[in-house]
């Protein structure tokens, strides 16, 4: 809790943001230490993508101020710019290129000097290599996503905003962003992304803010949050297997990781079926 | 700034070119209708029109105002593709990225400037078969060359404004109808000393008039007059107006 403000990646204070009458922010607080996992979950319509436009310098907020890598994104924009990597709710990626040619579109807009070079890298790190040279069109989801993923980490932003990334992917395709994601986390990229869902939070973020009608209603790690409900009571159940493992176990899973148990935590766990 | 300007612009133009390489049915559809208009005029209605002067003669007077219909269906995909990728999210994504923002536009504008010069290209070539034949020098093809480049980026800007807009693709691509229509309000087809009072004021105050006659005029070698002010007046106007009302809107829209 007792964060030095300091080193905040991103910080917000009392962001505000209206479209008409309708209001999308209604001042929102926010910090995100350097290097650190932030998970801004709601449901939607709770202004989670309106947040990220702000700090992502494709919105303007009408009121509060916020900084990113250091940088105010009202009036240092261009170089909030710089420090930033936004991957949108819908994978941005051009279905007409290839993905390597989306990769290189990416790294010459950013003047990276070994365009081709990093082309080849990100495709082999995000298991695109044998459809490098296919148009994205043909692409399942999770490889869209990872393409729109790996699209963000040319130019090693410090800052990546991610927007529900793993939206209308399947299980598989799900885990495949996981494992991405924490990986980037793991070179000391700050990872800010927004979810509807209450597992990904749980099983990706370092702190997790609640965002419900523009306002944050709840924010803190995992743990701080599981103590604002009555202490946990032990129970013995017979676990079942969720149709999640089941599937996963049939199919035969793409990740390797998630299911190894390491989620012992909590007591009830019927959350990650129904989404 | 600048030279980042100009990169970018080159970068991302380099992109949308790579779309029109990978999917020429938009320059096909481009030049069909123009294409099929011409037969048309010139085998089915020609003979009547001009009343025996020849169908290659027919061809050189239609030629301008076909040329001109080449370029109004051929700005609606430019339309189109910046609807696409306004959908689609990869506007934003380099909206987001450390780039010169207005590159983003002018790359579109400039692939729209090379897919209906293409296009204006492929209905010449055709035009030539049928008959079409000018004396005109270099410097008179320049003139049509000038004319119609500034005639297509003014159109485009246009164009933006829809693309910019637009809720469907529909939406965004229905602008250009009447642009398509207004060549048959004009002296492209027919001499508008034909058409009746209130119809031939229109027709003959009407920009695409006085630029099918400053064309024609080149083509056959004749004096272009005041016309080739005239049309580069409408021109021009109309390329500041597009161009100032476009970045009005994508100012909006980007805040």
């Amino acid at each position: 809790m007792t964060t030095i403000p300091s080193q905040a990646a991103v910080a917000a204070t009392g962001l505000r943001k209206s479209f008409g009458d309708q209001v999308a922010l209604d001042g929102i607080d926010l910090e995100v230490a350097e290097g650190t996992i932030f998970a801004l979950l709601g449901p939607n319509g709770a202004g989670k993508t309106t947040a990220v436009k702000i700090l992502s310098t494709l919105l303007k907020a009408d009121a509060g101020t916020a900084t990113v890598a250091g940088f105010d994104v009202a009036t240092q924009a261009a170089k909030v710019r710089e420090s930033i990597s936004l991957t949108g709710q819908f994978a941005a990626v051009d279905e007409i290129l290839s993905g390597r040619e989306n990769l290189l579109l990416v790294a010459r807009l950013r003047r990276v000097p070994d365009a081709g070079q990093l082309a080849d890298a990100l495709l082999a790190r995000f298991q695109l290599t044998e459809a490098a040279n296919r148009r994205v069109a043909t692409y399942s989801g999770g490889m869209r996503r990872r393409l729109d993923i790996a699209m963000s980490l040319i130019g090693n932003p410090p800052v990546i905003f991610l927007d529900e990334p793993t939206t209308g992917l399947d299980p598989q395709g799900r885990i495949e962003v996981w494992n991405s994601v924490k990986q980037l986390a793991g070179q000391g990229t700050t990872v800010l992304l927004t979810t509807q869902y209450l597992e990904e939070a749980e099983h990706l973020a370092d702190r997790i803010a609640i965002l419900d009608q523009g306002r944050i209603i709840a924010n803190g790690t995992l743990a701080e949050l599981q103590q604002l409900l009555p202490p946990a009571k032990v129970e013995y159940v017979e676990k079942q297997p969720s149709l999640e493992e089941v599937f996963l176990a049939i199919v035969g899973a793409a990740g390797k990781d998630g299911h190894a148990g390491n989620d012992p935590s909590i007591g009830t766990d019927k959350s990650g079926t129904d989404e | 700034m600048t030279t980042r300007f100009f990169g970018d612009t080159a970068i991302l133009t380099g992109r949308s070119l790579r779309h029109i390489l990978r999917s020429p049915d938009t320059i096909i559809t481009t030049t069909i209708m123009p294409i099929a208009f011409m037969l048309l005029f010139v085998y089915v209605f020609g003979g009547a029109i001009s009343q025996g002067s020849g169908s290659a003669r027919y061809v050189t007077y239609l030629l301008p105002g076909i040329l001109l219909i080449t370029i109004a269906s051929s700005i609606s995909y430019a339309a189109f593709r910046l609807f696409m990728d306004m959908k689609n999210g990869i506007f934003e994504r380099f909206l987001s990225m450390p780039i010169a923002r207005s590159s983003v536009l002018w790359a579109h504008v400039l692939t729209s400037l090379v897919a209906s010069l293409t296009s204006v290209v492929v209905v010449v070539l055709v035009a030539l078969v049928m008959g079409f034949r000018s004396e005109a020098g270099v410097g008179a093809w320049l003139a049509v060359a000038g004319i119609l480049l500034l005639f297509t980026l003014a159109l485009t800007w246009i164009a933006v404004i829809p693309g910019l807009t637009a809720k469907s693709v529909d939406g965004a691509s229905a602008f250009s109808y009447p642009l398509i229509f207004l060549p048959f309000i004009s002296s492209a087809f027919v001499a508008t000393a034909t058409m009746p009072g209130p119809v031939r004021a229109f027709a003959e105050h009407q920009p695409v008039t006085s630029i099918v006659d400053a064309i024609r005029d080149l083509f056959t070698q004749q004096p272009v007059g005041s016309d080739i002010w005239i049309a580069l007046a409408w021109c021009v106007g109309i390329l500041i107006v597009a161009y100032a009302l476009a970045m009005a809107t994508y100012h909006r829209k980007i805040a």
